[in-house]
């Protein structure tokens, strides 16, 4: 391999996702709101990355952009170079709740996105992603008959069933208890890791964040600003009662403006 | 026992018939008292349905009047349901239609009577007009506020997984707003049965309303009339406990509150 080709494939490794002079306003009785500032991130393949900062402060916002559910008002997103104008089943978004389908079985929302595949693929495809969110035995049931933590897992098994590249995940867990929650974030480790897909993680939970990045992206309030990057630097398993886990929370906390003694 | 409490099994029916059986009661004793020669007692009506079962001239008639609701009811299902989705989809199409559908929603479809036989003349099509003209409204209305209350999160997924805008309609909105499709499907069929019996006293010369009316106008047979009314009545029950049947498949039931 020559050292320019060794170079551009660097390139393409290291840069699924490029955010550049990334900018949002939008207009509410007449008055501009800017929502999102000069937003400027880079995001490699495999990488899991969470989105911390206050709450309405916009995070949800830039998600929908890099989705392509909202376009921005000025800088761009490109994924493997190529700028984001739509939604795309490449990349699939994650809702907090309320995303699964409830007149379709578990079978029937996984297999969604699967229509223009042949049956036996299909089939295939399905039973793969039931065994890799852990709902066998759940597979003709209605969402009305799931928990919380299992219509998540639903989510996720139906967003990698179209094999998308990039996961993002608008404050997945958000919406479950405290014991759930963590048990979910494990799950989703565990499926990063087998999988291996870009995720971006919006949060408002420092723990959720620190367990799980690989980089912990910080939001300013309103008009969000990334305020900082953060690497965290732990193997996973990690542990959180470490030094360099407390080390790290402790600053993540400072970062948002939260005082950490209550 | 408080209200919320189960009734028991023999309970649930042997209350019902007590309650048939003292109306039936305050009906015959009622008519006794009162020494009318009009008005039938309960046995004058058995013995009514039982000649008009004689004639055959019932079946008939409650073929014919079915036949009428079915044709005027699927009729309404088919244009009001997509008509209702695109509405519900498109708000410029809304903005344009629905002013006129106000307007022509609180109009009675009895009033329509007249129009009815200017367009189509005395018979059949008048009154199937009649009926697809009352199923319609509480369809299409149902149909748009079902798709205008779709969670955006859902329209989003769909579109996520690339759907088109056809496919979104088919595979996300439609399903999503079934239930209350279907909550105005059955309060039309109640209204299409009700409006069929009127339509049949005017229009036409045969069903269940024109045997109400003839058998007043040819010889004042209140005992058959009282019998039309009470096939009319059971007709117009099995009918509602069809439609509720299909509020209980699976792929619907998660729309309906107290559903288990």
């Amino acid at each position: 391999m020559s050292s320019a080709e060794a170079v551009l494939t660097e390139i393409s490794a290291g840069r699924k996702l490029q955010v550049q002079h990334l900018g949002m306003v939008y207009e509410r009785d007449g008055e501009a709101i800017s929502a999102l500032e000069d937003i400027n991130l880079e995001v490699s393949e495999g990488e899991f990355v969470c989105v911390v900062g206050p709450s309405g402060c916009g995070k949800s916002t830039l998600l929908n952009v890099l989705a392509g559910f909202l376009s921005s008002t000025s800088g761009s997103v490109t994924i493997d170079g190529e700028r984001v104008s739509g939604p795309d089943p490449r990349r699939i978004l994650v809702f907090q709740e309320r995303g699964v389908f409830p007149w379709l079985t578990v079978e029937g929302n996984i297999g969604f996105g699967l229509s223009k595949l042949p049956r036996a693929e299909r089939e295939q495809r399905i039973a793969h992603y039931v065994q890799t969110v852990r709902l066998q035995g759940f597979e003709k049931a209605y969402p009305s008959d799931l928990s919380g933590g299992m219509k998540q897992r639903l989510q996720v098994a139906r967003a990698l069933a179209v094999n998308p590249d990039i996961l993002y995940l608008d404050e997945p867990f958000g919406a479950l208890d405290s014991i759930t929650r963590v048990i979910m974030r494990g799950e989703l480790l565990r499926i990063w890791q087998t999988e291996r897909r870009t995720i971006l993680f919006v949060t408002h939970d420092i723990d959720e964040a620190v367990q799980m990045a690989d980089r912990v992206v910080v939001l300013s309030s309103r008009p969000a600003r990334i305020k900082d990057i953060l690497n965290i630097d732990i193997s996973h398993p990690r542990n959180i009662s470490s030094p360099r886990y407390l080390e790290l929370r402790d600053e993540l906390l400072k970062q948002i403006g939260l005082a950490y003694e209550i | 026992m408080s209200s919320i409490a189960k009734p028991r099994v023999w309970e649930s029916f042997f209350w019902p018939i007590i309650a048939a059986v003292l109306l039936l009661a305050v009906w015959h004793y009622s008519v006794v008292f009162t020494g009318t020669k009009v008005f039938p007692s309960p046995m004058n009506v058995k013995a009514g349905v039982v000649e008009l079962l004689h004639h055959h001239v019932l079946w008939a008639y409650i073929l014919d009047s079915l036949r009428r609701v079915a044709l005027g009811f699927a009729a309404a299902v088919l244009v009001g349901i997509p008509l209702g989705l695109w509405l519900g989809w498109n708000a410029v199409a809304h903005q344009v239609v629905n002013p006129v559908l106000q307007i022509l929603r609180p109009i009675s479809p009895i009033a329509w009577i007249p129009v009815a036989i200017i367009f189509f003349g005395v018979g059949d099509r008048a009154a199937i007009f009649l009926v697809f003209l009352a199923s319609f409204f509480p369809i299409v209305l149902a149909s748009i506020s079902g798709v205008s209350s779709v969670p955006p999160v859902l329209r989003s997924t769909g579109r996520n997984f690339g759907l088109s805008t056809l496919e979104l309609l088919r595979r996300v909105v439609f399903p999503a707003a079934l239930p209350q499709i279907l909550v105005g499907v059955r309060v039309a069929l109640g209204i299409a049965w009700l409006v069929v019996v009127a339509a049949e006293m005017v229009a036409v010369d045969s069903g269940l309303g024109y045997l109400v009316i003839d058998s007043r106008n040819s010889g004042k047979r209140y005992d058959l009339v009282v019998a039309a009314m009470l096939m009319i009545g059971i007709i117009g029950l099995v009918l509602d406990l069809i439609v509720r049947k299909i509020e209980t498949i699976r792929s619907v039931r998660w729309g309906f509150r107290n559903a288990t």
